[in-house]
């Protein structure tokens, strides 16, 4: 997809979307947003659009799947056709299958999956629009549908993308500079602990590149998290009440 | 759904109520945004009480079909992603997917909402083909005309990329005119119990009733579709007065499409 | 000497450290790191001492020995019978924990006694640690529940639906002249004359159950003020 590409996409230190190398995009975090689903959450990078929906832990059939000693995370990402330029073709294809897989593995991390034996818990995202970063925008959306669910976690999990463009190491990887652009990264890290999840990277990098991307990418996770934070604080209104309430 | 719920919803219907107070030709509140998503050519986020479904409009340019070399061509698809329901599971659609969307297909096609001989470029080689798509992000019931809503208001608002003939591209990044639609179908689906007929029904009465019937009506009161699904049945005067319902209902959701587009 | 971060009944979330220290300790909700202690889920605060717990805001219904449960008949086996408690496990209740009489399985049909779609208020016998919840009928308060209707609730909302010394339950009771059994796993069965009065007064503090000023909320819902 190399035609019309643009002839450079830093110009005078502004990315083609105005931002500064090191600039997010305007990001937006909602849970509560599907009445039907047991959590469910809503994250929106730019024009990066996703919607989670958590149910679980239910029973898990059939039986001989069930594990004895722990719950079975299922993760399916999927794009809604109208999500990007050149439409896609429902159903799935080798690129959501392996994204599924991964943001599962970066989710069992932090579930304290022994405390619900023989059941499952399904995570459910709808990319209803793709601009770039869109594993982690799921990624996110997940975390706090599986919070807003009540599943016990060690934390919520926040990702973001960093990448090269141009030469140049940024922060947030948009839909023009993923396909353009040298690398791309995605990042999610375990906030509290600063373990990381998920980890993937397509382009090369220099050693030093590598850890300044690592870098980047944290301040940018940390800057998630308090967006996340933010959005499950408003989603209960909260005033503290007296003990004689209860 | 459990069954002592589906006892319930019932008895409600005997005493003319339904559980959430409505009136049984009432619609629930009706909210729709278009132009949410701006990677489509058109879309439309559609509200009818719980219920969401988000519609995209995507066109691209194509042959045309060999029994219609000069007409442009019109895909309907619906997808019920496991996000939106409990019950609900992820693949290809099932037979209530592929209902609503002919359904809804249907609505639109034989109204003549689309001129589709403005829609070729060359005559038996380039036309445009616009895909609807339908997608459900939660059912609480009436999936059918949250989902035709949803559609009709797309294609209005939806804007016609660039097609560069020479190099037979499309560009996406620009937005010429608007699409040749001239007609606002609208279908409206009722819900039988008992044979009280409900409009609108939310899950749990859609898991309650033991038929339905949708009718779309354009803006000259005429019906350009019908369908009865469910099972069950309706005498001749529950038909007629389905009809009325649809056509006044009908009205009252253009109105509301009209102001938003 | 430990250190505790959070007031009682202060929103925390997954990861939000509450305290620290190896005398503090970790209750429901919480898990120790190392010299931490961190909340597994989105609730309040609840200090007891030394004792640090999160109540959850949301969450799926756990079976718990002694709890009494709503619901609803799933299937008919030969001898026993599945039970949808609304849990992530299916309750089993077995002949013998059901039925007084003996009973010649090889001849009778058990679906006369429960049949599919019946609901039933049960005692919670035992949990096994793989999950198999048993029921009992043999409880002075388990019966069977004909008519009304079922209202759903996060099961952690339920000792408020309850209140102190089961207060605020008798107020909806008395107003709306109605039966109400609120069971443990989230289920509330009300019968009577407001039926809906009931159920919004339910719903009402489910929603509204961490908010100041709700049980003169409610009173005023029951004297048929709008709120």
């Amino acid at each position: 997809m190399k035609r019309n590409r643009p002839e450079k996409l830093i110009i005078d230190g502004k990315r083609l979307d105005g931002r500064a190398p090191e600039e997010m995009r305007e990001i937006e975090a909602k849970i509560k947003v599907l009445s039907r689903a047991d959590g469910s959450a809503m994250f929106r990078f730019g024009n990066s659009i996703a919607i989670a929906a958590v149910y679980g832990p239910r029973p898990m059939f059939p039986k001989h799947l069930q594990d004895p000693e722990k719950t079975i995370v299922n993760f399916r990402y999927n794009m809604a056709p109208f999500s990007t330029e050149e439409r896609v073709k429902p159903g799935t294809s080798r690129r959501s299958v392996e994204i599924s897989k991964i943001l599962k593995e970066a989710l069992s991390e932090v579930i304290f999956l022994e405390e619900f034996p023989r059941t499952g818990i399904d995570v459910y995202v709808e990319m209803l629009q793709s601009d770039g970063s869109t594993r982690c925008a799921a990624l996110n959306a997940a975390a706090l549908a599986l919070a807003d669910a009540g599943v016990p976690m060690r934390d919520l999990v926040a990702a973001c993308s960093v990448g090269k463009v141009d030469g140049e190491i940024v922060l947030d990887v948009n839909g023009k500079e993923d396909n353009y652009g040298e690398v791309d990264m995605p990042v999610a890290i375990i906030p509290r602990e600063g373990r990381v999840v998920l980890l993937q990277m397509d382009g090369i990098l220099s050693k030093e590149e590598f850890e300044k991307c690592l870098e980047l990418a944290k301040k940018g996770c940390e800057r998630v998290y308090e967006v996340q934070k933010e959005c499950i604080k408003k989603a209960y209104a909260f005033e503290a009440i007296k003990e004689g309430e209860e | 759904m459990l069954r002592p719920e589906i006892e319930y919803v019932r008895k409600l219907a005997e005493e003319n109520a339904r559980v959430d107070g409505r009136g049984f030709e009432e619609i629930r509140p009706l909210e729709l945004e278009v132009n949410v998503y701006p990677k489509a050519e058109g879309s439309c986020l559609v509200k009818l009480g719980n219920t969401s479904v988000a519609v995209g409009v995507k066109m691209s340019v194509d042959e045309p079909f060999k029994d219609t070399p000069n007409e442009g061509i019109l895909i309907v698809n619906a997808e019920f992603p496991p996000i939106a329901s409990p019950e609900f599971e992820p693949g290809p659609p099932g037979e209530e997917a592929i209902e609503l969307a002919r359904i809804v297909d249907r609505g639109i096609r034989e109204s003549g909402a689309i001129d589709f001989e403005k829609l070729c470029i060359k005559e038996g080689e380039r036309v445009w083909a616009v895909f609807v798509d339908i997608h459900v992000l939660n059912d609480d019931g009436n999936l059918i005309d949250a989902s035709g809503i949803g559609a009709i208001a797309a294609l209005l608002s939806a804007r016609i990329p660039r097609y560069d003939a020479e190099k037979d591209e499309v560009d996406y990044g620009v937005r010429e005119g608007r699409l040749p639609v001239n007609k606002i179908p609208v279908p409206v689906t009722v819900g039988k119990i008992n044979g009280k007929l409900l409009v609108d029904t939310c899950k749990e009465e859609e898991e309650t009733i033991d038929a339905r019937l949708t009718i779309t009506t354009i803006d000259s009161g005429e019906i350009c579709a019908i369908q009865k699904g469910r099972g069950g049945y309706f005498t001749e005067e529950e038909i007629k007065r389905v009809f009325e319902i649809s056509v006044e209902k009908g009205r009252e959701i253009r109105e509301i499409i009209k102001n938003k587009v | 000497m430990g250190q505790i971060f959070v007031q009682e009944r202060e929103l925390v979330m997954p990861g939000k450290v509450l305290a620290r220290g190896m005398d503090v300790l970790p209750g429901n909700g919480t898990y120790r790191d190392g010299e931490e202690i961190i909340s597994k889920v989105i609730g309040l605060a609840k200090i007891k001492e030394r004792l640090i717990s999160v109540i959850p805001l949301a969450g799926k219904y756990m079976p718990k020995h002694g709890d009494g449960v709503i619901g609803i008949i799933e299937d008919v086996q030969p001898t026993f019978w599945n039970v949808d408690i609304n849990s992530p496990y299916m309750g089993i209740l077995l002949l013998g924990e059901a039925v007084k009489e003996y009973v010649d399985v090889t001849k009778t049909d058990i679906s006369k006694y429960y049949d599919i779609g019946e609901v039933i208020y049960a005692r919670v016998l035992n949990v096994s640690r793989s999950g198999i919840v048993s029921l009992s009928m043999r409880d002075p308060k388990a019966k069977k529940l004909h008519g009304g209707k079922l209202v759903r609730i996060t099961p952690y909302k339920v000792p408020r639906v309850i209140g102190k010394e089961g207060s605020m339950v008798e107020l909806i009771k008395e107003k709306t002249r109605c039966q109400i059994i609120v069971g443990q796993n989230g289920i509330v069965w009300i019968k009577g004359e407001n039926e809906a009065l009931a159920t919004r007064a339910i719903l009402l503090i489910e929603r509204e159950s961490h908010i100041l000023g709700l049980t003169e909320k409610i009173s005023k819902l029951l004297e048929g003020e709008e709120v």
